[in-house]
């Protein structure tokens, strides 16, 4: 018994040691800016760049709408599978997983062949244009784990019988979706939002290949032009990062009940 | 009593599959309709197609003398209750009631009394807070039944609502349903397997076989008097006996070696020929009495003692019968072994 858990901690610590020593270094070096000992300097020179604010904010923005677009076309068309075509699931699964499979250069490729300032839709031909196009590519990028998120959130309540229950009484498709099936996933739907988010506020590819001010792009400009302050912009996102996760786990807390018993 | 609802020549298919093969009916204004039958045979595939879940195939149906074949289930005004609650877990208990009266349009103050009525007619006054996980299943089909009655709904659909709740709590709640059905005189549809579910609380009972409808008729009918074999042996316990014609011009028929006269025989009867006679257990009784005019003779294969009732099974040749005799204190029931005698009267026999 003794020695299983032994072996059980050196798994646990070797693993700990891997993701914990690049993280620690990571740290340590951020606070190395003024020589000679420990500053918060790196931190104070990222966030009074007004670069840091702006791109910052406008991904946190694409990111929002990302979302919402996301939820608008991710909660209908899993709720229709699971009611009306549960034969499309395999391949509404298979479509959903392309853009883990699908490079986003290539992603990003086609859609500036496809929306170019001189195609049908130039949705490149203009700023606005093309944060509208960048919104699309994110949420197909999330669009992975959004499914995966409201999929099994689904999998959790009666569908078809609470549609059901609701229609009886005189609702409509719309009105069932909005105050039965979502306020009842709504924490697996706060869990594929927040996948989202951290997606979008890391993203480099497609933003740069847009010529967008996303966040991305400023840290790798920064990355590539400064010592330390890329030290601590690694450390914010990963705080960033880690502050949306741990918000899935909080909201669990707050799911919907369901009960059976029998008595 | 008025006609309220009526199906003509109602067919589903799923495929190649017929499972509802041309049901006709009509339902009275008020009346308690149960629709009766094993697992498979379409009582709540109706039930869906008149709630609007399902598209018929062909027929129709006409509530109020209105045509709703084709309305959409919000656009019948019907009530159900299902068989897994199916309350709106994101919802408490109040939100719950009033979802119907919300949906309609009832401003908030009305919607508030009605909820309040609602759950005085339920007996759980206060429960409105509560969440449908707070609950227990009796109480949450409590709930579910006041949120299908709220809006005043034109009919109420009740499919198996008791199959996932405890036998006590089963027996308590079909009686509050009905009560409250009574009490509010709304024409209900019943969907059971259980037969004494369904022969309780009933007006009639519709007992359904493989799509079709085998027999509609109050529970007494349904059970006194089963218009095939299927209802017969599906509704109660009923006793087979295989006995041969002696004489089909004296009526008579030989059981195990005793000869029995019947009030009649069916018409293609010969002599020697076999014959299937059915009785119900309770037409049976220990020894002679008065009113009987049959007396067979065998013995105890076996004794099941159920309390106030012991069921007594005996051997008839071949034939193994079930008697209910009521539990006497003062004499001891009958052993494994014991030669009795059993009596009916010759009318309870039934020829199917």
């Amino acid at each position: 018994m003794k020695q299983s858990r032994f072996w059980a901690w050196l798994v646990f610590g070797i693993g700990a040691a891997y993701f914990l020593i690049p993280l620690i270094a990571t740290f340590e070096f951020s606070l190395r800016m003024r020589r000679g000992y420990y500053s918060f300097d790196s931190y104070a020179s990222v966030f009074s760049d007004p670069k840091f604010q702006q791109t910052f904010t406008y991904s946190a923005v694409i990111g929002l709408l990302s979302i919402i677009v996301g939820i608008l076309v991710v909660v209908p068309a899993v709720y229709f599978v699971r009611l009306r075509m549960a034969w499309l699931r395999p391949y509404v699964e298979f479509l959903t997983l392309l853009p883990l499979i699908i490079p986003a250069i290539i992603l990003v490729y086609g859609y500036i062949r496809l929306y170019n300032s001189s195609s049908i839709i130039p949705f490149t031909g203009s700023a606005v244009g093309t944060d509208i196009l960048l919104t699309f590519a994110y949420v197909t990028l999330a669009l992975p784990y959004m499914y995966r998120a409201v999929d099994t959130g689904m999998r959790t309540i009666d569908v078809q019988t609470l549609t059901e229950a609701a229609q009886i009484a005189g609702a409509s498709t719309p009105q069932i979706i909005g105050r039965i099936i979502l306020p009842n996933i709504l924490v697996a739907v706060l869990s594929g939002a927040f996948l989202t988010f951290a997606i979008v506020i890391g993203e480099f590819t497609i933003a740069s290949l847009l010529n967008r001010p996303a966040f991305g792009p400023y840290l790798q400009n920064i990355g590539a032009n400064r010592a330390y302050e890329p030290a601590a912009l690694a450390i914010i996102s990963f705080i960033i990062t880690w502050g949306a996760m741990s918000m899935i786990n909080l909201l669990s807390r707050f799911a919907p009940r369901t009960s059976a018993r029998t008595d | 009593m008025a006609e309220f609802l009526r199906v003509d020549n109602l067919v589903k298919s799923f495929g190649t599959t017929t499972v509802v093969k041309g049901v006709n009916f009509t339902f009275n204004k008020g009346e308690f309709v149960s629709l009766l039958g094993p697992s498979g045979c379409g009582k709540t595939t109706i039930l869906r197609m008149i709630a609007g879940f399902e598209n018929p195939t062909s027929g129709s149906i006409t509530v109020d003398g209105q045509d709703i074949t084709h309305l959409k289930p919000n656009q019948r005004q019907l009530g159900m209750v299902f068989q897994a609650y199916a309350l709106f877990p994101n919802l408490n208990v109040g939100d719950n009631i009033a979802f119907g009266l919300k949906i309609a349009g009832m401003p908030a103050e009305q919607r508030r009394a009605r909820v309040e009525e609602m759950l005085k007619l339920i007996g759980l006054p206060g429960f409105e807070k509560r969440y449908p996980y707070e609950m227990s299943g009796g109480q949450q089909q409590r709930v579910a039944l006041a949120r299908a009655i709220a809006p005043r709904p034109r009919m109420l659909l009740l499919d198996e609502p008791l199959s996932a709740l405890d036998a006590k709590i089963r027996v308590s709640l079909r009686e509050e349903i009905r009560a409250i059905q009574l009490d509010l005189g709304i024409t209900t549809i019943f969907v059971t397997h259980d037969q004494e579910e369904a022969l309780s609380i009933s007006d009639r009972v519709v007992v359904m076989n493989a799509g079709n409808i085998d027999q509609l008729g109050a529970p007494h009918e349904i059970y006194n008097k089963p218009a095939t074999r299927f209802v017969a042996t599906f509704v109660g316990h009923l006793n087979t006996i295989e006995a041969t014609v002696a004489s089909a011009a004296n009526h008579q028929v030989n059981i195990d070696g005793q000869t029995v006269t019947l009030p009649s025989l069916p018409s293609g009867a010969k002599d020697n020929a076999p014959i299937s006679l059915t009785l119900r257990p309770e037409v049976l009784s220990v020894g002679e009495r008065a009113g009987s005019d049959i007396a067979l003779t065998g013995t105890v294969s076996d004794v099941t003692f159920l309390g106030s009732v012991i069921r007594v099974r005996v051997a008839l040749g071949k034939n193994i019968i079930s008697l209910d005799t009521f539990n006497d204190q003062r004499t001891a029931p009958p052993a494994r072994g014991d030669a009795i005698t059993v009596s009916l009267a010759s009318k309870d026999l039934l020829i199917l």
